[in-house]
């Protein structure tokens, strides 16, 4: 058996078959995004080369960047609730009462899928008949907030059901990396007179710095790229006010015809994400960099 | 071993193979004698015998009416394709059913990789344009003189399938958009049937001094908004005020035009369309309005059904539902005959398919058949005449259908009119306009920059 795996032509054979379909699915379609990118496409008839100017026309384009700003918003949002995300993880490890309740009670939200959650909120929100204006009228006032149509509003309304979306996932790997540290550590901290805060912040997370390193990888990608529950709850409405650019994206190629622009959307998006990956990366790097990623 | 395994396969799916061709025998066999036994099946008879010596095919069809939301549509086009296979033994027809969104989406991607279905399912005018562009859709225009078909279909249909003188598409639906409106609450107020925009502004005022929506509108769908400003363009500017705008003969900054806008904004400033309007979509509207929590909605006549022969509606609710034509603005040039609709779906040939005999042959088949069973069975008005005396209708419905052949002007639904990103520009523009971020001024010019941009 060992002999067979440290053949070389035996490790091609196996792994082939996933090169090739990572190949074929992932890298030839970013190629060709980027080379669609260079075209005046509408998706249908004939493609003429017209070099860089869709992104030439990307960098002057205001509905861009207005997209891009809101997808910044998204992602600065994201790793601002990791914070709370890590609080809860950290007392619910400790052992309270109840602990494995709310970890159900967080988690479940992971369960759903997005459409479902957009329509559960879109319900939440409807302007008269939604519980959150139900029940500012009944506190008394008077003239509750439009949540999804007021302008100023949206996109601060959509970002609490993504992050609440996306609690459960990062509770479970913060509460996961938690549970890993070994208990002799807070044992030997507790004798030495620390109180439970200073076990929080000067042992646990310390410990757990590289998973959390992970996770603001993983917010900051995930809000970039982020399309699903503002597509189904506001298609990016009111006027563009809670467009980011994957639906800003989506709509240039299907709704507007525009496959050469949104093309080259997509591949400015990609670089953007590769560029701010990277700057994550050297901004929290140390030696002792245990998880790799 | 590997060979002998590799032999019973080859053993077992030539079996297969045999088996199934042996059914596909039996089938046509049986349905030639079911034909047969038909008083039309005379003529049906000997075309199948004709058939019968030609090689099998599949004819690839993809429409946009599932059966778990449209299951009237679904039905109708299983039952005539169908009675299609039965004619047509030698054709086996292949369906791939799509949500709209999702059919769009799919129309695009797989027109860019040159796989159309033989037949499928476009819009008129903006949306079909780059598909005669791109070669896509073959010229019907031989199957449209054939028995006169041609003439079956409504004036005005065909037309908005039509560029550089050919027809792509043969029209399956036309659909006008009358304002309806609920009788008991106009009554529990004692508001009458405006006649005029000034009596319409007063019934609004009513309406909200009750706390009353006087309007349902879902303005997040965009093109709902839309309808509105097409009246009021139409009663101010003309008919062909807003058509002038969109095919560059005029102009987007048009007085009329502006003062359409104008008056939108003060319908907004008034209340008249429900709270939070611009982030609701038009399903959520449609509820306020058949809840009665709103006196009127603006809506295509395909919501017909809803208000006349949808069981699941209450027959209370659907006996107070009328419609009136929206109203004449005062020293506006508009008439009151004049209506905002169009054709929705029509029926297109690949220009690509293998079996464009057979694809055409259906198509034909299908939109005469459409045109019988889809009034009276799901609701819809077709493209092709009806003949109201035949049909046993609910009195709406053909109230609806008597105002079409009155209709002094049919204005085409202006996304439909223009191309696909200037369209996005209008949808986006209007919501703004709703929204009050754009003044009427604004409003036209970003229009008037989105129309340059195209030539």
């Amino acid at each position: 058996m060992n002999r067979i795996m440290s053949d070389k032509k035996i490790i091609a054979m196996y792994t082939l078959p996933a090169l090739l379909m990572i190949l074929v699915l992932i890298y030839i379609p970013i190629v060709l995004t980027g080379y669609y990118g260079l075209m005046d496409w509408d998706g249908i008839g004939a493609m003429t080369f017209i070099g860089l100017e869709n992104y030439q026309n990307l960098i002057a384009d205001s509905l861009f960047w207005q997209s891009a700003w809101h997808s910044l918003l998204l992602a600065v949002f994201s790793v601002l609730s990791l914070v709370i995300y890590l609080t809860i993880s950290v007392v619910l490890s400790s052992n309270i009462k109840g602990a494995n309740l709310f970890r159900k009670v967080y988690l479940i939200p992971m369960l759903l899928s997005s459409v479902a959650i957009a329509q559960l909120w879109i319900r939440i929100y409807h302007p008269s008949n939604g519980v959150m204006n139900r029940f500012l009228l009944s506190i008394g006032i008077d003239n509750p907030p439009l949540w999804l149509s007021d302008t100023n509003l949206v996109l601060f309304a959509i970002f609490i059901p993504i992050l609440w979306q996306y609690a459960g996932f990062y509770i479970i790997i913060y509460y996961a990396a938690l549970r890993n540290i070994p208990g002799e550590l807070m044992e030997a901290a507790r004798i030495d007179g620390a109180t439970p805060f200073q076990i929080a912040y000067k042992i646990k997370l310390p410990l757990i710095a590289g998973v959390i390193k992970v996770t603001i990888v993983l917010a900051v990608i995930g809000s970039l790229k982020y399309f699903d529950l503002i597509y189904v709850m506001t298609d990016g409405g009111p006027n563009g006010a809670s467009e980011v650019m994957a639906s800003y994206m989506y709509k240039l190629a299907f709704r507007s015809n525009d496959f050469g622009y949104g093309s080259a959307v997509g591949f400015f998006l990609l670089v953007l994400i590769m560029i701010v990956t990277y700057f994550i990366r050297k901004l929290t790097a140390s030696k002792d960099d245990e998880v790799q990623y | 071993m590997e060979k002998k395994a590799f032999k019973g396969l080859t053993v077992l799916s030539m079996a297969s193979v045999l088996t199934l061709a042996a059914c596909g025998t039996d089938n046509n066999n049986d349905e030639a004698g079911a034909t047969g036994g038909n008083d039309a099946g005379g003529s049906g008879n000997n075309e199948s015998a004709e058939n019968n010596e030609k090689e099998d095919v599949t004819l690839d069809f993809m429409h946009l009416w599932p059966q778990g939301s449209s299951p009237d549509h679904y039905r109708i086009v299983s039952q005539i394709i169908e009675e299609f296979e039965e004619m047509h033994p030698h054709v086996n027809v292949e369906l791939e059913v799509l949500e709209n969104e999702q059919y769009k989406n799919k129309m695009q991607v797989i027109s860019s990789s040159n796989q159309l279905p033989d037949v499928g399912m476009t819009w008129p005018a903006g949306y079909l344009e780059p598909y005669v562009n791109g070669d896509m859709f073959a010229p019907l225009d031989d199957i449209l003189d054939e028995d006169g078909l041609r003439d079956d279909f409504v004036a005005g249909t065909l037309e908005a399938y039509e560029m550089n003188d050919n027809s792509y598409a043969l029209p399956l639906e036309l659909n006008i958009a009358p304002v309806f409106y609920n009788k008991a609450i106009f009554d529990e107020y004692g508001v009458d049937v405006p006649e005029t925009f000034d009596d319409f502004m007063d019934a609004v005022e009513t309406f909200t001094e009750n706390d009353m929506t006087p309007i349902a509108l879902g303005n997040r769908d965009r093109w709902t908004g839309s309808l509105w400003y097409m009246y009021l363009a139409d009663r101010i500017g003309g008919p062909d005020a807003l058509n002038a705008a969109i095919d560059r003969s005029g102009s987007f900054e048009n007085e009329g035009l502006i003062e359409a806008a104008d008056r939108v904004v003060d319908m907004v400033e008034n209340d008249a369309f429900l709270r939070g309007f611009n982030g609701l979509s038009d399903q959520e509207a449609k509820s306020e309005f058949m809840n009665s929590n709103a006196a009127m909605y603006l809506i295509g006549s395909w919501d017909l059904p809803n208000y006349t022969t949808n069981e699941e509606v209450p027959q209370e609710f659907r006996d107070s539902v009328g419609f009136f034509k929206f109203p004449e603005v005062d020293g506006g040039q508009g008439d009151i005959d004049s209506w905002v609709g169009g054709p929705g779906v029509g029926l297109f040939v690949a220009e690509n398919s293998d079996i464009q005999e057979e694809a055409k042959a259906f198509v034909k088949y299908f939109s005469e058949e459409w045109g019988k069973y889809s009034v009276e069975d799901a609701g819809v008005i077709p493209g092709t005449q009806v003949d109201t005396e035949a049909v046993d209708l609910p009195d709406l419905f053909i109230e609806v259908l008597d105002e079409l052949n009155n209709a002094s002007n049919i204005t085409l639904f202006a996304d439909v009119q223009m191309s696909a990103g200037v369209a996005e520009t209008h949808l986006n523009q209007i919501q703004a306009l709703f929204g009050e971020a754009v003044t009427p001024e604004d409003f036209a010019r970003e229009h008037e920059e989105a129309l340059s941009e195209e030539d």
